[in-house]
């Protein structure tokens, strides 16, 4: 079997003396979608940044490999050169750049790319970011931030793409739009992971799903798994 | 008489306000980038105006000892980034001390070298001749000094505004852990921007060195202005350095000529305001 895109295994991580990560371990294949779900506070964030090493979070045990090559304790911005582009919680855009600025800075080339995004073809998947290329990031719509979001995390060309809530405080036409956007990628053999509370949103979208709980990965297996039984998520994740 | 008072003094603000910007636009990119003030910024305009002296004592051109001068001064920044700053990043009080202490060192090695007298620098002999223009006569040297001023900030913002490093600079003041988080080399920028502004603050010294002379204590007494510079105009905007520089060398240098007994308070004065009302400054994003 090929290796996996991204594996994730036995990741602890604190907030200074508090241990909030407990042997976190899952992995992505190549070309797949990967959906992490789990309720407020159970530590998916925390988790996107361990692996980012940002957020004066690392990973104190446990190892974390791209295609293959342990990628812990390097610093943030070797870890994004290497091919791990986030999609962050909150969109965290740079608000005093233009959306061309936003996705000019993050632009990394890499060798053998399948994808070779380019701010032109960032454009052309979100035409409303075109319109808006020489607006300060800081001024667009929540709708509009989310759509940079992505779209400056394409242009570090990932190999493996974290996307942490995308969908949150959308209007529901917007996270439609945001879902079919997610679609696209996948059907272009993105690896992604996909964290969010949208569970239905999740589920369409996902090939494996990993739920997280109090800072531990309670359950591990197939989104079909889940459609056919509902006992998983209301164990988990305590709805419907 | 009267017009050429004001005339002298409005002069005089402006060259002022252009040196003051060759040394407070890099420490506010330092601040603004690396979240720090750099306390051995008045020490690098020093070490600037006294290697300028010796550099002219070796009848090096006027010009070319500036830009020497200049770099030197760079070239002790990025050491001091990258051997003593670097090592200590993380922990920004540890920095601030630092560049202290590294203020403290630089000002003991100057009084060894070059003893505690003034040390006066020569214009180049060209702009010694005042200008005469409409029955006034203008100080050729300080007009000169403030058009290196301007093309030194037109340069500046060419580079912020219209390039890719400049964005990245920018991306990095607005949020450093996302900077890095898609991947800009942000520790490179950090040398970078030190190298930058203690070359800026090096060359200020230089050009500042006929108006001001080298002495011991110019550190100390060029380090708040630029201090205020910043917080008047805002941790890491370029526009902010540049209106405040003018600001504030407008309000020295008529402070000290109108009411010399006041003129820190009225220099001081409008920091405390800015602090109290509007903590990011004029221009700024960083807080404070
Ligand atoms: N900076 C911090 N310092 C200390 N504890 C933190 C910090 N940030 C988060 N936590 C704690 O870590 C745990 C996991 O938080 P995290 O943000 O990872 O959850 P999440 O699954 O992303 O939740 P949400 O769906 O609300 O975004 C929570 O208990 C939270 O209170
Ligand atoms: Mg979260």
């Amino acid at each position: 079997m090929a290796t996996e895109a991204l594996d994730i295994s036995g990741l602890d991580a604190y907030y200074g003396d508090s241990h909030v990560l407990h042997a976190v371990s899952f992995a992505l294949k190549g070309g797949r979608l990967l959906g992490l779900l789990g309720r407020n506070g159970a530590g998916k964030t925390t988790c996107m940044a361990t692996i980012m090493v940002m957020g004066f979070l690392k990973p104190r045990r446990g190892s974390i490999s791209l295609y293959g090559e342990n990628v812990a304790g390097l610093a943030p911005d070797a870890i994004a050169r290497k091919g791990i582009c986030l999609v962050p919680q909150g969109r965290r855009m740079f608000r005093t750049l233009t959306v061309r600025e936003n996705l000019m800075v993050a632009a990394q080339a890499r060798k053998a790319a399948g994808s070779g995004w380019s701010i032109d073809r960032v454009f052309e998947l979100f035409p409303r970011l075109a319109e808006r290329a020489a607006q300060l990031a800081g001024s667009l719509s929540g709708g509009e931030q989310q759509m940079l979001a992505i779209g400056r995390a394409l242009m570090g060309n990932p190999r493996v793409l974290l996307m942490d809530e995308p969908s949150e405080g959308l209007a529901p036409q917007l996270v439609a739009e945001v879902g079919r956007t997610i679609a696209q990628l996948k059907a272009e053999g993105q690896s992604i992971v996909l964290v969010e509370q949208n569970i239905k949103l999740t589920l369409d979208l996902a090939d494996d799903v990993v739920i997280m709980n109090t800072g531990r990965v309670v359950f591990r297996g197939s989104a079909n798994e889940i459609k056919l039984d509902d006992a998983i998520v209301s164990q988990h994740l305590g709805v419907f | 008489m009267q017009w050429q008072f004001w005339i002298i003094q409005t002069l005089n603000s402006v060259a002022f306000g252009g040196l003051l910007f060759l040394l407070s636009s890099g420490f506010s990119l330092i601040f603004g980038l690396m979240r720090i003030p750099n306390l051995a910024h008045g020490a690098f305009f020093m070490l600037g105006a006294y290697f300028g002296f010796t550099l002219l004592q070796l009848k090096l051109q006027f010009w070319l000892a500036a830009l020497a001068g200049g770099l030197g001064v760079g070239l002790i920044g990025i050491v001091m980034e990258r051997f003593v700053l670097r090592r200590l990043a993380g922990n920004e009080q540890g920095q601030v001390l630092v560049t202290l202490g590294i203020s403290f060192i630089i000002a003991d090695i100057c009084l060894l070298v070059w003893t505690g007298d003034p040390m006066p620098l020569s214009a180049p002999q060209a702009l010694r001749p005042p200008l005469r223009f409409a029955g006034f006569a203008f100080p050729t040297y300080r007009l000169v000094v403030l058009a290196i001023a301007l093309a030194a900030a037109l340069a500046l913002y060419l580079l912020m505004e219209r390039t890719r490093l400049g964005a990245m600079i920018r991306a990095g003041v607005d949020d450093t852990e996302m900077a890095r988080g898609v991947g800009i080399p942000v520790s490179r920028l950090f040398t970078t921007v030190f190298l930058l502004g203690a070359t800026l603050a090096g060359v200020g010294g230089v050009l500042g060195g006929p108006i001001l002379n080298a002495y011991p204590g110019l550190d100390t007494d060029m380090l708040p202005l630029a201090l205020i510079v910043v917080i008047l105009g805002g941790a890491g905007s370029l526009l902010g350095a540049f209106v405040g520089s003018f600001i504030v060398g407008f309000i020295y240098n008529f402070g000290i000529a109108l009411v010399p007994d006041l003129a820190y308070f009225v220099l001081f004065l409008p920091m405390v305001l800015v602090l109290v009302f509007l903590p990011q400054g004029l221009f700024g994003r960083v807080q404070i």
